[in-house]
């Protein structure tokens, strides 16, 4: 039972790169957070300070209520599950699950019944006396889980571990992985997982809560709902989201009653509810950040922006249409079955960002100015 | 319209399968030519040795006599005489010697060289770079510079005439050779393996021997053949140190078995010599697989 807590994390290399700058995150008992971000955006690095591999350079990580920082990474009550698995290569699957257990000197029995209950839990008992080149990327990955479970540790790391997995193994072992989680947690054993991911799709799924990073500093953390609903800033909105969200120049203007939108020198007329949004003294220049699925084709007549479809990616339930607006690229997804690109005339089309679903960004630091919907 | 294609293939398939056949034909030759050139030249290199074998099985008058390394009447007498040797000493006792270089420098070569790898590839310490540059310079440099150095060091700490100088600074990891060897191999393993380990709660050595060296083993096995080998064969190290006939090595026996008599018995000699390159043969022979596996493999993981 232990909850994890950074407090003005830093992580300096030697060659003075700054990759980790002050991150301030509290992991909840029990809570399964996924980090997630860009290649290069520390979160690894962040877990492996975590997990004593990487010294701090500055800050504290605690776990429960004790101060990890300086105490070697056997004795901080965490497990780690690699992304390329980490077996060790010479061990049968048995010793690879034992490894822990004889090293803290546990007595026979006890490690036998620990490694039959794990091989049971992941369903690997077939699988015990077989090295791990004989094992196949789903099997050693299980393996690897089951050496993480089988410490009882307080908090579970996971870096990148789906990886190395095809598209197929990957969507069922996240399945299975938040099956588990629920599974250790109803069993009243201790379950905070840390878990590390390039893979949106991984992060919204799987974590209670998602830490969106960039360049060593925390984007966002919040759940995926408002995660994805409500950005805090551009960058968020533009990673989290699939097709990703188009973010384009636009200026504000008309009154709080009825604000208007100018896209490409087109001027879109909204009303008193996206009025109420924006924040007071909000500057003229912003950026409109619009969901593919929330820029919807109007009619000619429908206020909307003119453009000419320039590219269309046919998904089956629904298709991409790529259209070109004045000089920018706007990407907007519509129902597979209502889309007929031979009934437009000249491949002319008028899309509208939804009044309710568009977010606006500060022009400078890409920070939202437009509070949530209700 | 079937007919059709057919007529027209009929052409087409019957000069591919001449080209085919001229194909398989220059292939047939190329090999041919190719394997009478390896026997040939191979023939020429191990002539040598085997004319070694054949004649050590000969009398000393038939050497100079019979061209072909098949002996016309085989005797063991070069073997029998030669075992005896010129010195109050069996050649057995001068087998015993070397084996007493060669386990302690093996050994010794294997653990230490091991240990200091682990710590270049692995750590970061102060003047790491200074101590690799010069690990990487005592490489390139050649053995004969140091020779009269280091016999000033081991005379004044009285290890003359004793095996001490010829095994201690190998299991002191001074064959740079090998510790570069094994850095080479050790950076090629993903450390994934040992940070699991750290995080199992092995400390530093322990993942050294459970982790590493298991990992390691087909270099190790490697720097163990090379070393007896090279130690097996090395005449100018006991040369310089050994002073004692009782405590000489093979490689001074048979050298002393040329000086010690007037006229060469050439049969005791070769007899010796066959039975000298044995040990490295057959260790050699055994662990033939572990050995390129462990030369080769430099590049992939274990």
């Amino acid at each position: 039972m232990a909850s994890l807590d950074l407090v003005n994390l830093e992580k300096t290399y030697g060659n003075g790169f700054k990759a980790v700058h002050g991150i301030n995150l509290s992991i909840r008992d029990g809570e399964f957070m996924a980090f997630v971000g860009p290649s290069g955006c520390a979160k690894s690095t962040t877990l492996r300070m975590i997990a004593g591999l990487e010294t701090v350079t500055s800050g504290e990580i605690r776990i429960g209520d004790r101060v990890v920082n300086n105490i070697v990474p056997g004795e901080r009550g965490i497990a780690m599950v690699f992304q390329n698995y980490a077996l060790y290569p010479h061990m049968k699957v048995f010793n690879n699950l034992a490894f822990g257990l004889k090293l803290a000197r546990r007595k026979k029995p006890e490690i036998e019944g620990g490694v039959a209950a794990t091989a049971k839990l992941l369903e690997i008992e077939q699988l015990l006396e077989r090295l791990p080149k004989q094992l196949s990327g789903g099997q050693a990955q299980r393996v690897a889980v089951g050496r993480a479970i089988i410490k009882k540790p307080q908090v579970f790391l996971f870096d990148e571990p789906l990886s190395n997995l095809d598209a197929k193994l990957r969507a069922s072992m996240r399945v299975r992985l938040i099956e588990l989680h629920r599974a250790l947690k109803d069993d009243g054993l201790s379950s905070t997982v840390a878990y590390v991911t390039h893979d949106q799709t991984e992060a919204m799924t799987m974590g209670d809560r998602i830490c969106v990073m960039k360049d060593g500093r925390i984007m966002q953390v919040d759940d995926p709902v408002t995660i994805y609903s409500r950005p805090a800033n551009a960058f968020v909105g533009g990673f989290i989201g699939s097709p990703e969200m188009n973010i384009v120049p636009a200026t504000l203007g008309g009154s709080a009653d009825a604000p208007t939108l100018t896209i490409a020198g087109h001027t879109l007329r909204y009303g008193a509810a996206l009025g109420a949004r924006i924040a007071p003294g909000t500057g003229k220049a912003v950026q409109l950040g619009i969901r593919p699925q929330h820029l919807q084709p109007v009619g000619a007549n429908g206020d909307g922006l003119p453009g000419r479809v320039a590219h269309v990616e046919y998904m089956g339930h629904e298709v991409y249409l790529h259209v070109a607006v004045g000089g920018l690229n706007l990407v907007s997804v519509v129902p597979g079955e209502a889309f007929d690109r031979s009934k437009l005339r000249d491949d002319r089309i008028w899309l509208r960002p939804a009044e309710d679903l568009l977010h606006l960004f500060d022009s400078e630091t890409g920070q939202t100015i437009s509070l949530g919907r209700a | 319209m079937s007919a059709e294609t057919a007529t027209i293939a009929l052409p087409d398939t019957a000069d591919s399968a001449r080209a085919n056949a001229a194909t398989r034909r220059m292939e047939k030759i190329s090999s041919t030519v190719r394997y009478t050139i390896l026997i040939v030249v191979g023939f020429i290199m191990v002539y040598p040795l085997l004319w070694l074998i054949g004649a050590s099985f000969k009398s000393n008058q038939e050497i100079f006599t019979n061209p072909s390394f098949i002996p016309f009447e085989p005797t063991l007498d070069g073997y029998v005489e030669g075992w005896k040797t010129s010195t109050p000493y069996n050649f057995g006792q001068f087998y015993w010697n070397t084996f007493l270089i060669v386990l302690p420098k093996v050994i010794g070569t294997a653990i230490s060289a091991t240990l200091v790898a682990y710590g270049f590839a692995r750590f970061e310490f102060p003047f790491k770079r200074l101590l690799f540059a010069t690990l990487i310079a005592t490489l390139l440099l050649p053995n004969v510079v140091t020779r009269i150095p280091q016999y000033l060091v081991f005379r004044d700490l009285g290890w003359l005439d004793s095996y001490l100088p010829l095994w201690v600074p190998s299991a002191l990891a001074g064959d740079a050779f090998f510790v570069f060897m094994l850095i080479q191999f050790l950076r090629a393993i993903p450390r994934d393996m040992e940070e699991a380990a750290r995080i199992d709660g092995a400390n530093t050595l322990q993942t050294l021997i459970f982790i590493v060296i298991p990992m390691l083993s087909p270099a190790i096995v490697s720097v163990c053949l090379f070393q007896f080998m090279w130690t097996m064969n090395d005449f100018l190290g006991p040369l310089i140190y050994i002073s004692s006939v009782a405590k000489y090595p093979i490689s001074l026996a048979l050298q002393l078995s040329i000086d010690a008599t007037e006229a060469f018995s050439w049969n005791k000699i070769l007899a010796m010599t066959v039975i000298s390159l044995a040990p490295s043969l057959v260790v050699f022979f055994l662990a033939q697989k572990h050995f390129i596996r462990g030369v080769a493999t430099g590049g992939t993981k274990g």
